[in-house]
């Protein structure tokens, strides 16, 4: 079954492709729509070997990978939006003690309990707002059930490299549909980790895993070593892809599932004759700044597609440093836009930019 | 002849508390645990927050701080990645019965196969004096400057006299700190926790009585006065519940 | 070449498993496809959809809104969705279960008794399938013989009856005549 194009629902090939990435603990909660993560974990875990925990609560679960992580084996917890504002503190924790461990969010609509459609309102959550404290950890987006799978993987290895939680920031679109997936190759990329809690054996000192430096001067120097790791991550990390951005005057840039259906109107667009163009962000955090500065002389106007009322088009507008007009078009609350929605508003901008 | 010393699985550095105090003690009686089962490198522990927050400095094996209430849940996830260690929460009374009552009824429930250790001492005390879940009806703290009255702020919960209603508990015994008869019958149980556990018998409990001469205004010895006219009449001590007597 | 399918009909008439085995059929064939449920309250017994696209490029949205091809189960879905089809294309009606007359003439719309041929038949719950066996008789969009392939894939081995069942189904609908 190694390279068999499977047909996967979106939760069920991220949830494969975390047990072939070695994935051995996974701690969860039922919400919709990302259920499926933990129902195939239910079913899978124990033909391998793995554990497979129905948490009491989404806080819970996080700090049920929190000791795992702590022990040095793999873990991953996912959920969508409102668990995931649950799990904030166990996500600030796992940072402070740079715990590698994977987080899923499967968002829906918010704020409060919203609605179970898909949305990307937790933009802002995910990169700037993960929990109380200074820190950041990477968000991968992936945009098909491949990438589901595929970014599982890479999450785990990233964890790991960077000592760091790392989120999968996904919407119920990409975890409901089905698509071909073929397994990515697994190479053992997990380090020695000889600061895990694993019991001193009378071999060492212990290990000791804690956040709390009560001398404020101790955890200034603690958050300015990560925040120099965060430097080697921002070098290392970013990943986007670019379609049509060569001679583009409009890019059109959006993640997850808008980026598809940005791919759809820039086609359309295109086949029209405006020069329309796709920057798609794979990474989140760290921003993938380069890939918009790289097309600022170019282009003339940018379009920022999401599933929100604009939380990315921040970002956007900082990357380009502002020198070209960024325009916003959103759906919110679960409603998802259509190619020709986002179509009219290339034309639009097109009419009024492209003079 | 057996000369008395400092237990090896204690860290020979002085401690943050106040003097009076009982923590001393407990951790001294979980290190000799250890030490007489010889199970320090196989042994990993969890903090909490609170008076013994920083407790992982204390004990010599190897060491896990948790963020409030979470110890359960998180040595829920230590426990089931390495299931032959020994697994042990050190936690009081706001971590467990306030904040942290959904996990410790949870790791309680699923059985759990750990060990708590639950200091009682009716009071916040990192946070200068606040009441407690445990917190007596009529005693007097920062947030209940008329003494606590159960019909605004409710009554104490029990903790052994609550978990010991769950299957999964296994172990639930009620043990003070304030004399030395009191002493060794809690290392007995603290022991029989880690037993119970040894034998993969399901989640332990030790829940024990202590002082806090700061925040209640006592002298030491008044302290010590306090569990045994005060607090050991409401919470009496005992085994609450202890599977192992019942299989024989 | 792109083919946008919108499925619709109760909860419990198999509309996404039909889904699923278009969506088969389609990879079998080495094309790309995608397979979208609704979800949710829907799911437990109301109106229940999904969307599947087959096509020979990458596929964007995975939402279909203006299908190439319809396949309505009930008389809500078919009122929600004949209007959206796509100018010169398919739909293909349960018309055991819709009694709407035609509202499109710019489609190509078929009408099988498909939950009673499936009762005639002992096809319990195969109505969905005795449909897609119409349109692959009057589209072409998928073969006869990755229809079967996707069923013995779909379906678990130790079910043979259900695949025979399948096939049946299939059957039927490719040789009805109205």
């Amino acid at each position: 079954m190694a390279n068999e194009r499977m047909l996967m629902k979106g939760n069920e090939a991220l949830a494969e492709a975390a047990v072939r990435a070695g994935c051995k603990c996974y701690f969860g909660y039922p919400i919709t729509p990302q259920t499926e993560i933990a129902a195939y974990m239910s079913k899978r875990m124990p033909k391998c070997g793995g554990v497979f925990l129905q948490a009491e609560s989404e806080i819970a679960a996080i700090n049920m990978v929190y000791g795992a992580a702590a022990t040095g084996v793999r873990a991953m917890t996912s959920s969508s939006s409102p668990g995931i504002s649950l799990k904030s503190e166990g996500i600030s924790y796992a940072a402070g003690c740079d715990l590698p461990c994977v987080v899923v969010n499967v968002q829906r609509g918010g704020p409060g309990l919203g609605g179970i459609q898909p949305a990307q309102s937790d933009y802002y959550l995910a990169t700037k707002a993960g929990g109380h404290g200074d820190f950041y950890i990477p968000v991968y987006a992936p945009c098909s059930v491949q990438e589901m799978a595929d970014y599982a993987v890479k999450a785990f290895d990233m964890a790991d490299k960077f000592r760091t939680p790392v989120m999968i920031l996904s919407d119920g679109l990409l975890g409901q549909m089905m698509e071909p997936v073929v397994f990515p190759e697994i190479t053992d990329n997990e380090p020695e980790k000889d600061w895990a809690c694993t019991g001193h054996g009378n071999k060492r000192r212990h290990n000791i895993i804690n956040s709390l430096y009560l001398k404020p001067e101790e955890l200034e120097e603690s958050n300015r070593e990560r925040f120099k790791k965060y430097e080697i991550e921002k070098a290392e990390l970013p990943e986007v892809e670019t379609y049509l951005t060569e001679d583009a005057e409009i890019v059109v840039t959006g993640y997850g599932a808008s980026a598809r259906i940005v791919r759809s109107a820039v086609n359309a667009a295109r086949a029209e004759g405006i020069k329309a163009g796709m920057i798609r962000p794979i990474t989140l955090w760290p921003f993938p700044e380069k890939a918009y500065a790289e097309t600022v002389e170019t282009a003339k106007a940018y379009l920022v597609v999401e599933l929100s009322m604009g939380q990315m088009v921040d970002d956007v507008r900082l990357a380009t440093s502002c020198k070209r007009p960024v325009r916003f078009f959103g759906r919110t609350g679960g409603v998802i836009h259509t190619p020709a929605e986002i179509l009219a508003q290339i034309k639009l901008i097109a009419k009024e930019e492209l003079k | 002849m057996a000369i008395y010393q400092k237990p090896h699985a204690l860290e020979d550095i002085s401690m943050h508390f106040c003097p009076g105090c009982t923590h001393g003690i407990v951790h001294r009686l979980v290190c000799e645990v250890i030490d007489e089962m010889g199970i320090e490198g196989d042994t990993i522990g969890i903090c909490p927050v609170g008076c013994s927050v920083v407790s992982y400095d204390y004990f010599a094996c190897d060491m896990i701080e948790a963020a409030h209430g979470r110890a359960p849940a998180v040595a829920t996830g230590v426990k089931r990645s390495r299931p032959d260690k020994f697994v042990f929460t050190y936690q009081g009374d706001g971590d467990l019965a306030a904040i942290g009552t959904c996990e410790t009824v949870h790791a309680a429930t699923r059985g759990e196969n750990i060990t708590i250790i639950f200091i009682n001492n009716t009071i916040y005390g990192m946070t200068g004096g606040q009441m407690a879940p445990t917190t007596l009806p009529g005693q007097v703290t920062q947030t209940t400057p008329f003494g606590r009255d159960p019909k605004v702020a409710g009554y104490p919960v029990m903790v052994c006299e609550m978990l010991s209603q769950l299957t999964g508990t296994a172990y639930a015994e009620r043990v003070s700190v304030d004399s030395p008869a009191h002493i060794n019958a809690a290392k007995k149980a603290i022991r029989k926790g880690f037993e119970v556990q040894k034998n993969k018998q399901g989640f332990s409990i030790i829940e024990v009585l202590s002082t806090c001469p700061t925040n209640w205004g006592m002298t030491p010895q008044e302290s010590m006065e306090r569990v045994r006219t005060e607090m050991i009449p409401y919470y009496p001590l005992g085994v609450y519940k202890d599977i192992t007597a019942e299989n024989k | 070449m792109t083919s946008e399918i919108q499925l619709a009909g109760f909860g419990g008439q198999g509309i996404l498993f039909a889904g699923k085995v278009l969506a088969y059929c389609g990879m079998l064939a080495d094309r790309e496809v995608s397979w979208l449920p609704c979800y949710g309250p829907e799911m437990r017994g109301g109106t229940c959809n999904c969307s599947v696209c087959l096509s020979d490029e990458p596929i964007g949205s995975p939402v279909v809104n203006d299908p190439d091809l319809l396949i309505a189960m009930n008389e809500p879905s078919y009122t929600k969705f004949i209007g959206a089809v796509k100018a010169g294309g398919y739909a293909f009606i349960d018309s055991t279960l819709v009694d709407s007359a035609n509202a499109r003439d710019d489609i190509h719309e078929f009408r099988v008794p498909a939950t009673r041929l499936a009762d005639e038949n002992e096809l319990k719950g195969g109505a969905n399938i005795i449909l897609i066996g119409k349109l692959i008789k009057e589209t072409g969009v998928i073969s006869m013989d990755d229809i079967e392939a996707a069923i013995r894939k779909i379906v678990p081995a130790k079910k043979a009856q259900l695949i025979e069942n399948n096939l049946r189904a299939i059957k039927l609908g490719y040789d009805y005549t109205e």
